[in-house]
């Protein structure tokens, strides 16, 4: 199986090509320059590899929540790649591939809980659960959600959480507040997800059969109140 | 892959602002089709445009067009020679939804690509037509965020005579419309309700015209209509008067600056495009006034006078076919200006 995956949704931009289980990843922390970076990185990979696009049988993006312009760089990109060489899509959450990156530090023999929590700026956070059976991929258990640090809740389940995301620094008192008593063990250097960890948990999808055509290949935004509407219609009189 | 025959089309995506606009143009037959979303409505009840929705609507509607488009015109990916989109200047986050599809679409089906400067689309969109100018020409580009008076000696070969000092004169129709509790744009709305509008009660001022120099001032206009309004009552009768008035202004002032840069340049052909280009009461005084200076008037069509993705495709295939290429790389600019074009040589 061969795939490519490409991340964008962070100050991170990375792109990977899975071929039969071996991943090649570029990955650069680039604010603002994902534009310039993105198809080159995939040029640089396809050619290492001596594929054309049309010779993959998929493609992955992470689909958020994220920055916006990211996500729509990610999306654009996917559906171009994807309508041109006629591939079927995965979008995979940008929360989970960092939650995927997360639990490959570790290799114990028990469940791993990982908790997501990024920074979603405008005062808020994106948040959401995963376990982590030994051997397996991180399964989502939560419903992912937007809300502000002071109002978030731990998820359902006892034992410890580890906690990563970009949330953590930015956030620290609100958080740390509101989570007294749970117990945690944070990992706030875990910020970035990468393009290896969406072609992991894209593989698997692929595999499954949970694929989307190019035109569907569109970002997870979570937040939907992007304006306000004015109260009337005002006229000066 | 990617020569340049004449035989060739090459794919168009306009995505600058609030439409979405995809279009196919071939060598040799012209444009094959064309397939436009307008999000009028989606901005309507903010009474403008919010860029984050705008972005958002574009990158679900640009593959559905593009598909549409392509089955319009029964062509495969095999006859294409390039992919264009507009990458300025417009909303940052709604060009790059263009430029990021594009740029990807090409790279796929491994033909350039060619960054469009949007008033150079809506520029050349008279090339559509039957008839087309030849060069050198005159062009007056009036749309939502522009007002352009520009010596055109060939494709990207553009002096700026003169603009306007602050707001457009779409944005004028559309701030005076609302001011006179027309909907979102306005500018079409005016124009209909300065049809029953008394000819003789108001008399606006003619902005910059009693001065030398080809630039523009219409913010004052609104201005006028509202002391108007606040003076004269709020009845419809007044509204319809106030239109008539405002839309008689606007249209008397570009045509006397028209005038003043057609005998300045001693050019003979006009071209009138954006938005504002679908204006009958300009269309009708611009007439006139070259058939008085002895000239050629050219407008797009009505549907081509706004954003569109044929005016798109038709200059990209112009600057594909002169070598004009874009990197490796999906970028777009929010400012961009026209006179800073590469050059490209006579068709
Ligand atoms: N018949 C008309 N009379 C007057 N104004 C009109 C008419 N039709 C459209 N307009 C105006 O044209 C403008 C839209 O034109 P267009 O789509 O070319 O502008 P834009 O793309 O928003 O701006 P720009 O091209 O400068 O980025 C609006 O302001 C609208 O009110
Ligand atoms: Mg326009």
């Amino acid at each position: 199986m061969k795939l490519l995956a490409l991340e964008t949704s962070t100050d991170a931009c990375s792109c990977a090509l899975w071929i039969d289980g071996t991943l090649q990843e570029r990955f650069e922390i680039a604010p603002r320059q994902h534009g310039t970076l993105v198809l080159s990185m995939i040029e640089a990979l396809l050619a290492e590899a001596g594929l054309r696009l049309h010779q993959l049988d998929g493609l992955a993006f992470g689909c958020g929540p994220g920055t916006f312009t990211g996500l729509r760089m990610a999306a654009g990109v996917a559906q171009g790649l994807a309508f041109s060489a006629g591939l079927p899509v995965v979008p995979v959450s940008s929360l989970a591939a960092l939650a995927q990156g997360a639990s490959l530090l570790s290799n114990g023999s028990a469940t791993e809980r990982i908790w997501v929590i990024q920074d979603a700026r405008m005062g808020e956070v994106y948040h959401s659960a995963f376990l982590r059976a030994p051997n397996a991929l991180v399964n989502e258990s939560t419903v992912p959600r937007l809300c502000r640090p002071e109002q978030i809740t731990p998820p359902p389940g006892d034992g410890r959480w580890i906690i990563v995301g970009s949330a953590w620094s930015v956030h620290h008192l609100a958080l740390a507040q509101a989570l007294v008593g749970c117990d945690t063990e944070v990992l706030p250097d875990l910020r970035y997800p990468h393009a290896a960890d969406v072609a992991r948990l894209g593989v698997d999808a692929l595999q499954s059969g949970r694929t989307v055509s190019a035109d569907q290949a569109l970002p997870i935004y979570l937040r939907d109140e992007v304006a306000n509407r004015p109260a009337t219609n005002q006229t000066p009189f | 892959m990617g020569d340049m025959g004449n035989d060739r089309c090459v794919l168009g995506i306009e995505t600058s602002c609030d439409e979405t606009g995809v279009a196919i143009y071939h060598g040799q037959r012209g444009l094959l089709a064309h397939a436009l979303h307008s999000q009028v409505a989606l901005h309507a009840v903010y009474g403008g445009v919010v860029p984050e929705i705008a972005s958002r609507d574009h990158v679900r509607r640009v593959l559905p067009l593009v598909r549409e488009v392509m089955t319009q015109a029964d062509i495969t990916p095999s006859d294409l020679c390039g992919v264009a989109y507009t990458a300025g200047p417009g909303l940052i986050g709604a060009l790059l939804v263009g430029a990021a599809v594009g740029r990807s679409l090409a790279f796929g089906w491994d033909v350039p690509a060619v960054a469009v400067h949007h008033m150079e689309g809506h520029l050349l969109a008279p090339f559509l037509e039957p008839n087309p100018p030849s060069f050198p020409l005159l062009a007056l580009l009036v749309s939502g965020g522009h007002t352009l008076l520009i010596d055109v000696e060939g494709v990207g070969r553009y002096r700026i005579l003169g603009e306007s000092l602050d707001d457009a004169v779409g944005e004028a129709f559309d701030k005076t419309a609302k001011l006179l509790g027309l909907g979102y744009p306005g500018g079409p709305a005016l124009a209909a309700l300065a049809e029953s509008g008394n000819r003789s009660r108001f008399v606006f001022p003619r902005p910059m015209t009693d001065r030398p120099g080809l630039d523009f001032s219409f913010s004052g206009l609104k201005t006028c209509a509202v002391t108007t309004l606040r003076r004269e009552g709020n009845d419809p009768q007044t509204r319809a008067d106030i239109a008539y008035a405002f839309q008689e202004a606007v249209v008397d002032t570009l045509a006397i600056k028209c005038q003043r840069a057609l005998r300045q340049t001693g050019r003979r052909r006009l071209v009138v495009a954006g938005g504002v280009g679908a204006n009958h009461a300009l269309r009708a005084r611009l007439t006139d006034l070259v058939a008085q200076e002895g000239g050629s008037v050219h407008y797009p069509r009505l549907a081509f006078c706004t954003d569109n993705g044929a005016m798109i495709a038709l200059t990209g295939w112009l600057r594909l076919r002169a070598g004009v290429r874009e990197p490796l790389c999906i970028r777009a600019l929010a400012r961009w200006p026209l006179d800073t074009l590469s050059t490209v040589s006579e068709p």
